[in-house]
This record gives C-alpha cells, structure tokens and sequence, in this order.
C-alpha cells in the first residue's frame, strides 16, 4: 500500500495528520537504533519489524476493511478483557497501544500530571485524534483495575463509546461470582454491540484460538530460559505488544515460526548474547508499545532480560482457559475464572505474585530482577515494597526503578543499572 | 605505571592520578562542553591506563577510550581505600544522591538512589542558595547561624522554591529559611541511608559533603558520627583511577588492595 493511500486512511479517520506527521517521524529513527542495530536477531523477527514499520499502515487497512464489511472492532487496555468473547462473536479484539511520550503531554492538558504514563498515554492518542487504533474501533473496553483508570474512561466516554468491566479488588467466593457476572454481562453488551449471537460452538473455538496464542507465547519465552539466550528481551517484548494488536491466527503463525528457528538456535548453542551476561527479570507494570527504555538501558548496558513478569509479559499468558467445551455458561465461568486468575497488583492480597517472581526467578536462572514501575502507579508501588522483602529472604537481588515515557531520567537510570549489574556480576 | 580516574559529574570534572599512591589530582567545572575539558586535561598527560566514572562516562569513553564504571562503584572503592572499615558511603552530588552498603570486603551490597528529580541533591542546594542570593560556599554558614526554627515541607525542587518566596513574604529571615532548606534535604538523605540500615563507618563524599551544615545534620539526625575525607569531591576519581590499576578483575584485586588480610 502507498503513503497517499494512508493519508487518505488517516484523514477518513478524523486523524490530525500535522501531530500525526510528527510522531510517524519520530518513530523509525528510534526504532532503528533500538532495534535494528543490535546484532544477529533472528530472521523471524522481519515479521516484527514489518508491522512496527508499518504500524499505522497495513493493519489499520485491514481492520478498516473488516469494518467496511460490518465486523466490529473492539478496543482494550487491560489483559482483564475476554478476547475469547470478543472473537466468539465474529469482532475483531485489538489491544491498544499506550506507551509512547509522544501523547502525554497532550493529556496533560486535561488530566492531572501526577497521573500513570499509561493513562496519559491513551487518554492523549484519543484526545489529540492521533492513534487510527482508537478511531478505527467501535468500542473501548476498559476496567476499573485502578483508579485513575476507571476515572479516565469517564471522559473518554464523552468522545468515544466505552464500556467498563468491573474487576473486583479481592478473590473471594463472593468477589469470583460478580466477576462472572461481569463476563457474562460483557457477552450480553457485546452480542448486542456485534448483533452476533455467541454459541457453546463458537466460544469453543474462541476459546483454543486465544490458548494458541497463549501456547506460541509460551514456547517463545520457554525459548528464553536457554543459555545462550536466542533473542534479546528487546526483540520477545516486542513479540509480546504486538500479539496485542495483530490478528490473532497470524501472530499465532508468526510466533512460532519465529520459535522454530530459536529452537535450532538452541540446538547449535548459538545465542545473542554471551553465555556470562547477567540474565535479568522485570516484574511489574505493562510495558505497552513503543515503550522499550528499560530494556534498551538494560541490554546496552551488558545484560539481557530473559523474562517479564508484567501484563506484557507472564501475566497475559501464562494460564489457558481449559479447553473442555460445554455449555455456553460453563465456558463463561471457566473463562472468568481464568482470568481473575491473573495476579495484578489491584487485588488485595496479592501474595501468588510474589510466589510468581520466584518461581520464575528460578526457571529463567535470573540473576537479578529489576521491579518497574510506572510513576504515579500506587498499586504496583506499594506491592513492590513485599516483593523487596521476599527477594531479600532468597537473596535474589533487585533493583527498583521507577520511572515514565520520557528520556529525562535516561542518564540516572543508566547510573542505577550499571551499579546494579557492577553488583551481581560474577 | 600511571592510572588515570576521571570523573566526569554533572557540575564538576574530577581527575586523579595514582603511581603507588594518589600522585596528583585535578578539579575543574564541568562547564558546557565536558569533552572537550576531558580531552584537554587527557591531553597534557601521558598514562597507562584510564577509567572513566560520573555522568559522562558513557560520552567520554565512547570518544577517548577508557573503561566505564558507574560512580556509585567508584565511590565505594574509593572509600574503601581511603578508609578501610568503611561500610557505608554516602555520596551527595550536583544531581543526585546516593547511598552504598558495602561488606567488609568492600562488596557493593545493596545501594539506594534518587529517582528522576533532584531533591534532595547538589542542585536543591544551589537553585536554593539562589533564591536566597548567597553563594553556594556561604550556605551553610548561614544557615548555621539561624536562630529560630521554620520548616519546608516540599523536597521537590520547584515546590521547595515556591515555598522559600512565600516564607520570605512574610518576612523571615534568611538564614532560617537556609536551615530549613538544609533540614529537608538531609532528612531526605537520612531516609535513603536509613531505608539500606547504615553500617559504622559511615564516609560522606561527594561535592555536598563541603557543607559543614549538612554533614553535622546528618549525623544528628541518623545519630551516628560520619567521616568526610578531605578532599570528599575526588572519591570517585580516586575510586576510578584504583579500578584502572588494578586492571581487568578490578573487583578481587582492590579489594586485595584494600583489605589485604581480610580477603580470603
Ligand atoms: S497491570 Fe493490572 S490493570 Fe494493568 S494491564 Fe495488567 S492486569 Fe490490567
Ligand atoms: S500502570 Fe498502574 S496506574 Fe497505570 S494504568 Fe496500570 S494499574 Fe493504573
């Protein structure tokens, strides 16, 4: 497809093509010493840096023309949101993308400044009309995982159709039934949204389509307990945001092509990083796309990062919704209980996640993990303060950065890894 | 052989020169074009080797060559030569502030450092020294002679100054004003030490550790007695210039140099 054909797209879009222009510009110089500079990246990774390339391209195209032909296309934030549902009524989920400065400072302008970068981030694609994403959808999906959150979507609403699921801050019996009930309800609101009606059949095969997703995923980041490691963190996170937004049977396909080729990487020993480099796991807040500062401080600086537990990472994937099929309540309820299964910072306790790091800790053979959080995110902030303790008890060692989009903090940041690898380097 | 440390920080450019021991040392400001200090203090000298530390080390090396280390490193061997019991060291400087908890082998242990704003570093000091139009070496001095006690609450940069004009409207004095700025920064420090649980001896380096006010609130408030060498600015250039001797496995060998009867 043509650049004029794009511009043509945006403009139907209502995309203000001048702030538009700008980031377009800005992104592939960043993109191309971030990622196209390191070395001996999997072939595989073409795919990858195809879409990024062509991030506001090619796959709004598609979602325009699925639209054009009456499918529904539904925005989410949140791995909290049932894609099974949406993809078992014939709409097309996309996860949208909140990591870029870019748009913050356009959100400042509305929303308070002590807010999440992710907040801002979003709230500013919407607000300054720069994300064909967000004005491609139908609908956005949000979830009252945390407050600032839940207070955005409020004004978001007056510009675009949004609808929130209720996410309960306890697992309780009592907290599992509303959680049902809010996936069932999400059904309701989206059947009537599609005007498709969901089957047992369909959600079955909603339901193995979105465990495959999570199965390639899987197996990509299996890949990165190895020593060598085959892939940077760079290139398996960007995996991971992609998997958000692109169609789900191609990522599928794509993924696991690109594990076929680490699994030979494997077998020969061959790795992109030498066997001694410190192998480093981040826990914590998402890491939406394009925001790839922390691990590019952290591999410039001699380490690779093998594994994340984060909503990018681990907590988006790590648990199928059991494929026994049933009656359409019996898959809602199996579905819901999936996913309250994730072990998110907003639920109170939330001790499976600290029981989550060590265990990964030791099936990724870290020696270290860095807790990222997002400024201004008081839920993951507080938590990290039990996860500092259980670290301290394995004598794991940790790092605790806290940090937003900008490049501000980038030389203090860089001070803090280099002293933290100096430290545990062996 | 000659070892060169440099230390390239935020406000000040720091060299030290060793042989056997310390042969030489050189502080200038950094000013706006850091390399090209460096290369014009490299230029003069002839070396064997070099290690680069502070904010610039990255820019620096990548153009003359050199080894990196980071200053939290590079001040902990560096307290740990001048003082060998040392356990703690406390490095305040233009931008930020940090505080290492080394074992008694001078193993880093644990470290803790400000994030993104500068509260609570050099810079607090100097933007407030400012606004109170005394230069930064008479600060402490008057805050020293304050007589009465008023408080900052904020340790943000913008919001401590916002503060300050408002405490000058009404009419305190100034050197109240200069104490309750030292206040709240070294209750900041404090916390930070206090959060890694401090271990005799405590060593204050950095461009801060000048200021006779800070130190002495320091060490009342974390009630401990702390040692500030005297030069307390060049510990992280001493720190460098060491790693440079010792070469490749700089982390056993200064620490043999260190402590010789303790290791192993
Ligand atoms: S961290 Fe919690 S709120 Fe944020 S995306 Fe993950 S599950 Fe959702
Ligand atoms: S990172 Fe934290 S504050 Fe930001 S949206 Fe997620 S949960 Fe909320």
């Amino acid at each position: 497809m043509t650049t004029t054909d794009n511009r043509q797209m945006w403009e139907e879009l209502g995309i203000d093509l001048k702030k538009h222009d700008m980031l377009m510009n800005a992104l592939p110089p960043i993109y191309k010493e971030i990622y196209l500079s390191q070395k001996s990246r999997p072939k595989g990774m073409g795919f990858f840096d195809f879409v990024v390339g062509d991030i506001h391209g090619i796959r709004v195209q598609e979602l325009r023309q699925h639209a054009k032909n009456g499918t529904i296309v539904v925005a989410t934030y949140c791995v909290f949101v049932p894609d099974e549902i949406i993809l078992a009524a014939e709409a097309i989920p996309v996860g949208l993308c909140a990591g870029a400065q870019f748009s913050v400072p356009i959100a400042e302008e509305v929303l308070p400044r002590n807010t999440c970068a992710l907040i801002k981030s979003s709230f500013g694609f919407k607000l300054g009309r720069i994300c064909p994403y967000v004005q491609t959808s139908h609908l956005i999906v949000g979830e009252t995982t945390c407050d600032g959150k839940k207070k955005m979507f409020e004004i978001l609403s007056e510009s675009h159709p949004v609808y929130v699921m209720e996410v309960p801050n306890k697992k309780t019996q009592l907290s599992r039934e509303l959680w049902r009930g809010e996936v069932k309800s999400f059904k309701d609101v989206i059947e009537k949204k599609t005007g498709n009606k969901i089957t047992a059949d369909k959600l079955a095969k909603a339901t193995k389509l979105v465990n495959d997703r999570r199965r390639a995923l899987q197996r990509l980041y299996k890949a990165r307990q190895s020593n060598p490691v085959p892939i940077s963190g760079k290139d398996a996170l960007l995996v991971t945001q992609v998997s958000f937004y692109d169609d789900v049977s191609r990522c599928i396909q794509q993924v696991n092509a690109l594990c076929d080729e680490l699994e030979k990487r494997i077998a020969d020993g061959k790795g992109v990083f030498p066997s001694n480099a410190p192998r480093i796991l981040i826990s914590g807040s998402p890491m939406a796309i394009p925001n790839w500062k922390l691990h590019h401080i952290l591999e410039t600086a001699g380490a690779v990062v093998v594994c994340e537990e984060s909503c990018t990472g681990t907590r988006m994937f790590s648990d199928l919704v059991p494929e026994t099929g049933g009656t359409l309540e019996e898959q809602i309820k199996a579905i819901a209980d999936r996913y309250i299964q994730i072990h998110c910072a907003c639920f109170t306790p939330n001790e499976e996640r600290l029981d989550d790091i060590l265990r990964l800790a030791r099936e990724y053979k870290v020696d270290g993990i860095v807790h990222y959080n997002l400024q201004f995110c008081h839920t993951y902030a507080n938590e990290a303060v039990k996860v500092e303790r259980a670290l301290a008890k394995e004598g794991i060692p940790l790092l605790r950065v806290e940090t937003d989009y900008s490049d501000e903090d980038a030389g203090q940041l860089r001070t803090r890894i280099d002293a933290f690898l100096e430290m545990i380097r062996r | 052989m000659i070892s060169l440390g440099l230390d390239v920080g935020s406000r000040t450019i720091v060299l030290v020169a060793m042989d056997e021991g310390i042969a030489d040392s050189v502080i200038l400001e950094t000013g706006v074009n850091p390399l090209r200090r460096c290369q014009e203090l490299l230029a003069e000298r002839s070396y064997q080797k070099l290690v680069i530390t502070g904010y610039g080390r990255h820019l620096v090396s990548s153009a003359l060559g050199g080894e990196t280390v980071s200053e939290i490193r590079s001040y902990a061997v560096g307290a740990k030569y001048l003082y060998p019991d040392c356990c703690t060291v406390i490095d305040v400087g233009g931008q930020d502030c940090k505080v290492t908890l080394l074992s008694a082998e001078g193993e880093m242990l644990k470290f803790e450092m400000n994030d993104r704003c500068a509260a609570g570093s050099g810079k607090f000091l100097e933007v407030m020294s400012k606004t109170l139009e005394v230069d930064i070496g008479g600060f402490s001095d008057l805050a020293l002679g304050a007589s009465r006690v008023v408080h900052i609450n904020s340790l943000c940069t913008v919001f401590a100054e916002s503060e300050v004009v408002s405490l000058i409207s009404r009419g305190v004095e100034s050197s109240a004003i200069a104490m309750a700025l030292h206040e709240a920064i070294a209750a900041r420090i404090t916390s930070m030490v206090r959060r890694i649980g401090a271990r005799d001896r405590v060593v204050f380096a950095g461009g801060a550790a000048l200021n006779k006010c800070l130190c002495r609130l320091v060490s009342e408030k974390l009630d401990i007695e702390i040692t500030v060498p005297p030069e307390p600015q060049i510990v992280g250039a001493l720190g460098a210039a060491l790693i440079a001797k010792a070469g490749a496995h700089f982390q056993n060998a200064v620490i043999e140099e260190t402590k010789p009867r303790a290791f192993k």
